[in-house]
């Protein structure tokens, strides 16, 4: 054995031992940096408040600052305080977190229901584009050409069209277009970010399925899936950003009551009178974002394994 | 092809040839017009017999492999694995492959990675697990059957994926250039490795490579091709025999640089005048 090792000094070892991954302090920089970014704003918007003119700056008759009256723009520390407060005056009413929270979960589910329909379709469309060449050809063009129709303008259609809609004695809701809509933003970047992941494996992977002689469903399920796990994730989170975007403004242009979106268009109503309440929504739509592309990236966690390609 | 039929004859009991190529030609479309890439291949390699393929870049080597792998198709000829048409080979599962490139699946880890081929085609969990057992053992991986492949160093994944390729007791091993990316200690240890496995398992190898010394090394036969057209120019007997042991010593034998040598006028097509800069 000594012969060998004098001629082969390359030991069976990983070559080069990875740094230490000190995964708790990354963790806690980014968490201190997002901090550091809010504090930032709110500094930068309470400074303005402060210093800027009441009428806002105004160059050539167009207003580029805003204005820095209560009115335009309240005290971070009283739109918070205002969360905390009942959301009228009535007796009983709940404090306005409450309301908001309730709404964004609302809007929460009915934005996961378009996600999942926009899952499903957009990762179906993209099997049946790399499977076949031609219909890649065919539909992308097409996939493309619907994101520039703009959402304010079939929302309405989408509803009195669905109002007519009874399948099996289950009638139509008002809720269900809303969701139809929000998946019709959300299918997009799935279909083309599951296209390129499907598309993704390396040649000498394909053609050593092929040696195995696997067919299409096996190569699927243990090539091209786990291969598309890298571009997949990225493409879910935009398209849970996309279902929540989607589910807001159809909320709005449907006229749902419940969702977040309702609240925006209410409370906004009555800016004038209670100017910290029409941020309270703003807030929930935020933290409705936040918490829909957390989700996907928790999933991300999940998938590690099959991340590894991936720089970090 | 007289060598090729002598093998065949000694052979006998082991069964019939695992690969014959006979008047094979391939072409291949480009914008400025057919390309051919192979002329007039007759190629028989005889059960567990060790067959390097060696030539300059562009001499068609690698699509000769491709064609007995059933990767690419012949534009004319035939090539029979086992005394069956290539493609029909390649469903059965009669070869294993590896590339130059080990090409494992990052997510998988070792242990997965060789136990692919053996997943496939619907091996049970307990059988898989003892295969991928030896298999790691046989190629000393065994404490690395839980690591991802992006831990491993170049020859490690190269291993993988030789195992990757024995995994289901193939008789015939299709390996292209599958050194070619290592260093050159690496490569000489692997070779060794490479020459027991072969041994071990009495699997016929088909072997690409550019490396004179690699193609003396290990095989029975050396096959040398010229480009333009991709065509045999040479077939030359290793002559070591089965039964001698592939290792240090044979590096350093007169016998290994005689073949070296022949092999070097073989590719350059005159004798090369010795110099004493002989290479290993």
């Amino acid at each position: 054995m000594t012969a060998t090792l004098e001629t082969a000094p390359a030991p069976a070892g990983p070559v080069r031992a990875k740094p230490p991954r000190t995964g708790r302090a990354r963790t806690l920089s980014a968490w201190a940096w997002g901090a550091v970014g809010i504090l930032l704003i709110v500094a930068i918007w309470e400074v303005y408040k402060f210093f800027g003119p009441a009428d806002g700056v105004v160059i050539g008759g167009a207003r580029i600052l805003p204005r820095t009256t209560d009115l335009a723009m309240p005290h971070v520390w009283d739109m918070i305080g205002r969360l905390l407060e009942p959301v009228t005056r009535a007796e009983g009413s709940p404090p306005l977190w409450a309301s908001i929270a309730l709404a964004a979960l609302t809007t929460l589910g009915i934005a996961a229901v378009g996600w999942l329909v926009g899952v499903v379709v957009g990762v179906g469309l993209a099997l049946v584009m790399q499977r076949w060449r031609l219909v890649e050809w065919g539909l992308l063009p097409w996939i493309i050409l619907s994101q520039t129709v703009p959402l304010i303008a079939f929302a309405p259609i989408v509803k009195s069209w669905g109002s007519r809609i009874e399948i099996g004695g289950v009638q139509w809701q008002d809720w269900m277009s809303v969701a139809l809509i929000a998946s019709y933003l959300a299918f997009f970047p799935i279909a083309v970010g599951a296209l390129r992941g499907l598309q993704s494996p390396d040649r000498i992977h394909t053609e050593l399925m092929h040696t195995y002689a696997a067919g299409y469903w096996p190569t699927l399920l243990r090539l091209r899936f786990p291969a598309s796990v890298p571009f997949l994730l990225p493409a879910l989170r935009l398209g849970a950003a996309n279902a929540v975007i989607g589910a807001v403004v159809a909320e709005v242009s449907t006229g749902l009551q419940g969702g977040i979106g309702r609240l925006l268009i209410q409370f906004a109503g009555q800016a004038s009178g209670d100017p910290a309440k029409a941020w309270g929504p703003i807030f929930g739509a935020i933290a409705l974002g936040l918490v829909a592309a957390g989700s996907v990236a928790m999933l991300g966690l999940l998938l590690k394994d099959y991340r590894r390609g991936e720089a970090t | 092809m007289g060598a090729a039929q002598a093998h065949q004859s000694t052979d006998a009991t082991t069964g019939p040839d695992s690969v014959v190529v006979r008047g094979v030609g391939k072409r291949f479309a480009t914008k400025t017009g057919d390309v051919s890439a192979l002329e007039g291949i007759d190629l028989t390699v005889a059960a567990g017999e060790f067959v390097s393929l060696i030539g300059p870049s562009g001499c068609g080597k690698s699509t000769l492999l491709r064609l007995i792998a059933d990767l690419d198709s012949p534009t004319s000829g035939t090539v029979e694995v086992f005394g069956k048409p290539a493609a029909r080979a390649r469903r059965d599962q009669d070869y294993g492959i590896a590339f130059q490139q080990a090409g494992l699946l990052p997510w998988r880890t070792v242990a997965a990675n060789i136990a692919l081929p053996l997943e496939l085609h619907g091996a049970g969990a307990a059988e898989r697990k003892a295969r991928v057992a030896e298999l790691a053992e046989l190629v000393g991986l065994t404490d690395f059957a839980d690591r991802h492949p992006d831990q491993l160093s170049g020859g490690m994944q190269q291993r993988v994926a030789i195992a990757r390729a024995m995994a289901e007791r193939p008789r015939l091993l299709l390996m292209d250039e599958p050194f070619g990316a290592l260093d050159e200690m690496t490569r000489e240890r692997m070779q060794a490795e490479l020459a027991r496995l072969a041994a071990e398992t009495g699997a016929a190898v088909v072997f690409v490579t550019h490396s004179i010394p690699e193609a003396v090394f290990l095989s029975d036969r050396i096959v040398v091709m010229s480009p333009r057209p991709g065509r045999i120019t040479d077939v030359i007997e290793t002559g070591f025999g089965k039964d001698a042991a592939r290792d240090e010593s044979l590096r350093e034998a007169p016998s290994f640089f005689d073949r070296v040598t022949a092999v070097r006028e073989a590719l350059h097509g005159t004798p090369v005048p010795t110099t004493g800069r002989e290479q290993r």
